[in-house]
């Protein structure tokens, strides 16, 4: 799927550039985006590092698996496949934490943990299982509780009241997420039949 | 209030989780660095997949196909009486944050942070997520390949949620 996304937009973009005389910017969209994949890479190192660092404080502790008990009854009805306390969920519920707070690389250092743990426990490799389909599904609805930059991006264009939006985007926000969960249900239906 | 939220929340959980720790005897410094190896790893790991996301976007960005694109729906988007205004945002959402957040800057820019346009922009942004992205770096980083029902999946709630989002907006905000 992801191949054939990749496929198109590198196909019809350079197509396009080529119809319209693009071309030369996009040698230089080739080198600067090539630099800023690395670049940004780099920069999450240092952040990732100091998550699951002290994360792995918090596990070894104790506190997440204090954590995600009161959260298990929820993460069994929407992952059934992942085995009680296997670390898979612990992880994601770390990355749906940090997603709800807006702690973006954290939640991006929990969520590879996450995935890497769920496909540890998939049955066919190379496909993904419904609860990786799942945990994505939610990912990609949006957690985010308060959507800070697009609040700051409202105060420096003047609005009257920039934070006016939390409530409605609250709303929208957790109407999104019950759809992702309901509709990522239909489909594991539909693939057992 | 937000903002000692937003500022507050990183250190409060470093504080706790600290303090946590130190008191059930864990070995906080070494906990720290062996978990910090793997971060290092696994943002070792996923460089690839960013360079290769970057590229791809930024070529269908770049040489305006992503305009091309937007023309192209623009007819079937007036039918369904849907505000042609954020359509552009709609479209470049589930590819790339940070282009959407330039989309939302534009609008915001052009109508008004306050106006429906300004608001439904705002909202949608901060109710959705970039799909392409998400997609491509979890599953490349387990070398997954088919992706059964997720794009689907993803797809239909997120269109689901762009049309809530413009009725909450329109509903809520402006009762019109």
């Amino acid at each position: 799927m992801i191949n054939t996304i990749w496929f198109l937009l590198v196909f019809i973009g350079i197509l396009y550039g080529a119809l319209t005389g693009n071309l030369g910017d996009i040698n230089n969209i080739i080198i600067d985006q090539a630099t800023e994949g690395v670049t940004f890479g780099i920069s999450l190192m240092g952040v990732m590092a100091f998550w699951l660092g002290i994360m792995n404080i918090a596990e070894k502790s104790g506190l997440i698996r204090a954590i995600s008990k009161v959260f298990r009854p929820l993460v069994r009805f929407i992952f059934p496949e992942v085995p009680a306390n296997h670390p898979a969920e612990r992880w994601m519920l770390m990355n749906f934490i940090a997603n709800m707070f807006g702690v973006g690389n954290g939640a991006t250092a929990f969520g590879l943990k996450a995935i890497k743990e769920l496909d540890s426990i998939n049955p066919h490799k190379g496909k993904a299982s419904n609860a990786m389909a799942m945990f994505l599904i939610i990912n990609m609805s949006s957690l985010q509780l308060v959507p800070l930059t697009v609040i700051k991006l409202r105060h420096d264009y003047g609005s009257r009241n920039p934070t006016d939006i939390i409530g409605i985007t609250l709303l929208a926000t957790s109407l999104s997420t019950i759809v992702a969960i309901i509709i990522g249900k239909m489909f594991e239906r539909r693939r057992k039949c | 209030m937000l903002d000692i939220i937003s500022i507050g929340i990183v250190p409060f959980l470093v504080i706790v989780i600290v303090i946590h720790g130190y008191l059930k005897n864990v070995d906080i410094y070494d906990a720290f660095t062996e978990g910090a190896l793997d971060g290092l790893k696994t943002a070792f790991r996923i460089i690839p997949n960013l360079i290769a996301i970057f590229i791809a976007i930024g070529i269908f960005r770049g040489s305006k196909a992503m305009d091309m694109l937007i023309d192209l729906v623009s007819p079937v988007t007036r039918y369904l009486r849907f505000p042609e205004e954020i359509l552009p945002l709609v479209l470049i959402r589930p590819l790339s944050g940070s282009g959407a957040l330039g989309v939302v800057k534009d609008i915001i820019s052009h109508y008004g942070p306050d106006s429906l346009q300004g608001i439904t922009a705002s909202v949608l942004m901060g109710s959705s997520e970039t799909i392409f992205y998400t997609m491509a770096l979890y599953f490349g980083s387990v070398g997954v390949k088919d992706h059964g029902h997720t794009l689907r999946a993803a797809l239909l709630s997120y269109i689901i949620s762009v049309f809530i989002v413009v009725f909450i907006s329109r509903y809520l905000l402006f009762n019109i």
